[in-house]
Parts: C-alpha cells; structure tokens; sequence
C-alpha cells in the first residue's frame, strides 16, 4: 500500500482538479458571464471561490473554463503524441541515414520554444484554440519521438524479433504486434507528464490573451484579470491558479508512480541505500 | 576534440537554418495576404499589384526567404508597422533585459537545484529527503506566471521589499532590483524540475563502486558528494539545463507580461495583437537564434565534465 501513496494521492488531486470541469459539462451553479452585484467578494456561501471585478461567480467561471483548458491539453497530447511516436518509431525501425535526419529535425523542433511557436501561429491564424492546440502538439512531438525510437531501437535486434522476421513476418506486423506491445509503458508515462506540462503551457498562452477569447472565461485568462486586484482582493486569483497547481501536480505524481512500478531500473536506482 | 566541436558548430548551424525556415513559413507563408491589408480589401488590382511588388511577394518563396535571411544577416530587419521605427534597435533593447533576466534565472535555478537535489540525494529516504522530494513535486507544478503574481502581492506590494514591476533601464540604481522577483518566479518551478533531476542521478552515483572506494580510502564525505560524485552526477543535469534554457526563454516572455517588463516577451504579444510581421518574426529569429547559441555552448561545456568526450 505504501508503494501506492504517490498513485493515490496524484489520483486524488487529479479528481479534485478536473471533476468541477467534469460537472460543469452538465451543470453550472450560476451563469459564468452573468454579471452580478456583489463584486470581487469573499467566498461565501452564494460564491464558494468569491466573485471576480464584474462580480462572476468564480467557481461556475473556472467549472466551464476548464473545458478549454483540458481540450487544448488533450488535442496536444494526442497529436503530438500520435506524429512523435510514428516518426520515433519510423526513425527507430528504419535506421541509418533516415533515422539520422529524422530525429536531427526533431531535435530543431525541441530548440523552438512552445510559447514562440503558439506566438507565431496566433499571428498567423488569429487567437484561437487551434493555434494553441497545434503549437503545443509540435512542442510534445519531440518528447514522444525520443521515447519511441529509443524503445524500438532496443528492441529491434531482439531474437523474438529476428524470429518473427525469419518465420516470414513483414515490417508492419513485426512492428504493430512485437514492438508496439513493448512500448506501452514508457509511452503511457510520457503521456501522463506531458499533459501535466501542456496544461501548464495553456494556461500561461490563455494568460498572454492567446487561445480562447473573452467573454469565455479560460483558467489563465482568469489569473490575468485577478493581477490587477490582487492583493487587495486576493481570492480571484488564489482559486484559478490552485486548480491549475492541483491538476499538474497530481499527473506529475501519477507520472512518477507509473514510471516507478513499470520501469524497475529506476526504482533500483532511487531506492538504493538498504540503510 | 576538434572533431567534436566542429560537429557540434556544423548542427547548430544547421537548426539554425531550419528554424529560420520555419520562423519564415510561419511569418510570411501562412497568414493570409499581406498585400491585401497594405492596400485594403476594396483597393484596384493595379495598386494591389504595386503592393504586391513592393513587398516582393510576386517572387517565388525560396527568393523571398533567401533575401529575408540575408536582410537579417545584414542586420536590415525592417520597420516595425506597430511602433512606426526600425525593428533593430527595439529588438535589441528587449534582448537587453530577456537575456539577464534569463541568465538570472537560469543561475538561481541552478543554484537551487544543486543545494536542494544534493540535500536530498545524500539522505534518500529520510524525513528531510521525503520533505523536499514533496516541496519539489509542488514546486514544478505551479505556473511561473500565478507565482509571479503571488510574489508581486507579498513581496512588492505588501512588504515593499522588491519593486513590484516595470524596468527604470540600465544605469539605474534599481534597474537588477526589479529582475530580482521576475527571475525567481521563473527560477522557483524550473530549479525544483532541476533538482530533481540532480537527486536522481547523484543518488545514482552514490552508490556506484568508485564512491565506495573514495569512502574506503578516506576522503572526506563533503570531497566525496562534492568532488567526486556531483561531478558525474551532472551530466544528464547538464543535458537538460540545456533544454531548460529554451523553455526558460519561454517562460521569461510570460514573466515579462506579468512585471511589465518591456523584454522580446512583450514586444512579441505586441506584434501578435498589431499583426507586426516584420517585429515578430525578427524578435522570433533572434529568439531562436539565442537559444541554439546556448546549447550550443552548454553542448561544448559537455567536453569539459566528460573527459570520454575530449579523448574521441
């Protein structure tokens, strides 16, 4: 069970994070955009988080600001999830020159800071969702790519390989059904954190303005318009921020007990002193 | 050796290439037309044409982004349509407080990593180590940004220790002062990522045999942590501080918003709010160019720790 407290306490924080956003998609104790009168109030029974400068109920504007947030997340992880591990384990497969080339251009792309190329793209296409989303996927790419290839190069002269290959299976099925198997683990742990990291990214691009626009409320965007209040009126921002805080940390500690339990030359090396 | 180094050079040229490419395809390829908002959408054809020459978009796009690249080597970087005066001199003044303020950080965070990340290596699984693995968890999950904004309330605005945002310019007696907050909002998540890192891989190395034996012949235990083991402990630390520093790059653009420092941070979201194209993309290229410079630099800092290297 002690093994466990780290998978627990990051599921824990996790579902305390994410689970309003989760109802809010059903139900939302007040109007996000409605205007109020009391504002920038305390919480209180009406406002358990307070109310913001235009006195919106805080916790129905962080409930349904979540969506944004947790969407951009997601599209990124699986997007530059999905190219990462098909150029990693391209690369990885087929060795040599082209592999050389490929991981050369994901190395180019990791040397591009995220929030330059979400910059860019706003230019480009406009603030939006997509322009985020699309930025954060190529930031992600890179991570995914390594771990791939580093996974199928490991495993590409294995003699269950070379079986397969001998027994007259070609490349596809050889990587789809002997490789892919193997990389399960390392890639699920790399998902858990990068999410973790593009939720953070979101938020800083949704405090620069980019991604969505106002009236809908976004966490970043909400931190933003808390600064020019705090710290006389503190609660606006303490309440975004912390949900943002709480999410990260629980995919971190998720992460980590993954990583933990599923690679045993890490725990090895963490836990070696028998004291 | 050099070899090596010549190597290294050769990539970092290379990804500079590349990323200029891609600064260009993203600037100048992908957002619409912008002869059209030069002359506006109802102008005649004749004038849109004229537009379209004068902006040399009726040449091919490997001429455009030659003469592009070649202009920024020459230091020509065109006018900015959202201040009405040369890029040049703006981007330098931004640089000229992004590039301390990231040094800065990267410094504290390093600073930190190494005292934290070998506090806890030297005392795996004891309360003190178990105390700071969860301070370090916590601290790599809170957004650069809300710290800053935490720090600006009680350190700035309630005790009145620090300026609370803003940047008097070089020469001011107050000028490192108001970096101070901005660096260590930025310094605070990354240097606890680092530390990480450095317990990891020094409680790796403690109990590699060569440490047993320093032990056995006597040297003292700080020697031993300090000397002998952190200095191989670094290496994987080394790698990622190299990486750390572009998405320390990143975060100082955020940072800069926060504390209203006028950097590359806020010239950009600037030009992306004005659709500044000429500002963006040199602030952009400058930006990248500076971080390839310095991994570049921490790649060749590489053949100092890791005498293998230096042999080849």
């Amino acid at each position: 069970m002690r093994r466990h407290v780290g998978l627990w306490t990051g599921m824990i924080c996790l579902l305390v994070a994410v689970s309003p956003v989760l109802v809010g998609l059903a139900w939302v104790p007040q109007d996000p955009l409605s205007l109020g009168p009391e504002r920038l109030a305390a919480p209180s029974l009406r406002h358990p988080f307070g109310t913001d400068w235009f006195g919106r109920d805080t916790l129905s504007r962080i409930m349904v600001g979540g969506r944004a947030s947790l969407l951009v997340a997601l599209l990124a992880v699986a997007g530059g999830g999905t190219v990462g591990i098909a150029l990693g384990g391209f690369a990885g497969y087929i060795g040599g020159i082209g592999e050389e080339v490929v991981m050369r251009l994901v190395d180019v792309v990791l040397s591009f800071p995220a929030l330059l190329l979400a910059l860019l793209l706003g230019a480009a296409w406009g603030p939006g969702l997509l322009g985020v989303a699309t930025a954060l996927a190529l930031f992600n790419l890179p991570f995914f790519a390594r771990v791939a290839r580093a996974g199928v190069r490991s495993i590409r002269e294995r003699e269950f390989v070379l079986a397969s290959r001998a027994a007259g299976a070609g490349g596809g099925r050889i990587l789809v059904r002997h490789i892919a198997p193997h990389l399960a683990s390392p890639l699920l742990v790399q998902a858990t954190v990068a999410l973790g990291a593009a939720l953070l990214a979101e938020s800083s691009l949704s405090y620069l303005r980019l991604g969505v626009q106002p009236p809908s409320p976004a966490w970043g965007r909400m931190l933003r318009e808390a600064q020019s209040y705090f710290p006389s009126f503190p609660w606006p921002a303490v309440f975004p921020g912390l949900t943002i805080a709480l999410a990260v940390l629980g995919l971190n500690l998720i992460g980590d007990a993954l990583r933990d339990s599923l690679d045993p030359s890490f725990r090895r090396a963490i836990r070696l002193r028998p004291s | 050796m050099v070899g090596h180094v010549l190597r290294r050079v050769g990539g970092a040229v290379l990804t500079l290439f590349i990323v200029l490419l891609l600064v260009f395809v993203a600037v100048q390829i992908v957002p619409g037309d912008p002869a059209r908002w030069v002359v506006g959408p109802d102008a005649a054809p004749e004038d849109y044409a004229a537009a379209r020459a004068r902006l040399g978009l009726d040449t091919p796009w490997p001429v455009r982004f030659g003469s592009w690249m070649g202009a920024l080597l020459a230091g020509d970087w065109g006018e900015s349509r959202l201040y009405r005066q040369p890029v040049r001199p703006l981007v330098l003044s931004g640089l000229s407080v992004t590039l301390p303020l990231a040094v800065l950080a990267l410094g504290m965070s390093l600073l930190l990593a190494l005292s934290l990340g070998t506090i806890a290596a030297t005392r795996v699984g004891r309360w003190l180590d178990v105390g700071t693995v969860g301070v370090l968890q916590l601290g790599t999950a809170i957004p650069e940004f809300w710290l800053g904004i935490l720090l600006v309330g009680l350190l700035a605005v309630t005790w009145r220790v620090l300026p609370a945002g803003g940047f008097p310019g070089w020469g001011e007696s107050r000028a490192w002062a108001s970096l101070v907050l901005p660096a260590l909002s930025l310094a605070l998540p990354r240097g606890a990522y680092l530390a990480r890192m450095v317990r990891a891989s020094l409680a790796d190395v403690l109990g590699e045999d060569y440490v047993r034996t320093a032990r056995a012949k006597g040297v003292s235990e700080l020697r031993t942590v300090a000397v002998h083991a952190l200095r191989n402990a670094l290496i994987p630390v080394v790698t990622s501080a190299g990486l750390a520093l572009a998405r320390l790059v990143g975060g100082a653009m955020v940072v800069e918003n926060v504390f209203g420092l006028p950097g590359l941070g806020r010239l950009a979201v600037a030009a992306v709010e004005g659709r500044d194209l000429p500002l963006l993309s040199s602030a952009a290229a400058v930006v990248t160019g500076l971080v390839v410079v310095v991994s570049l630099i921490v790649d060749l800092g590489y053949v100092l720790l890791d005498p293998r290297i230096r042999e080849r």
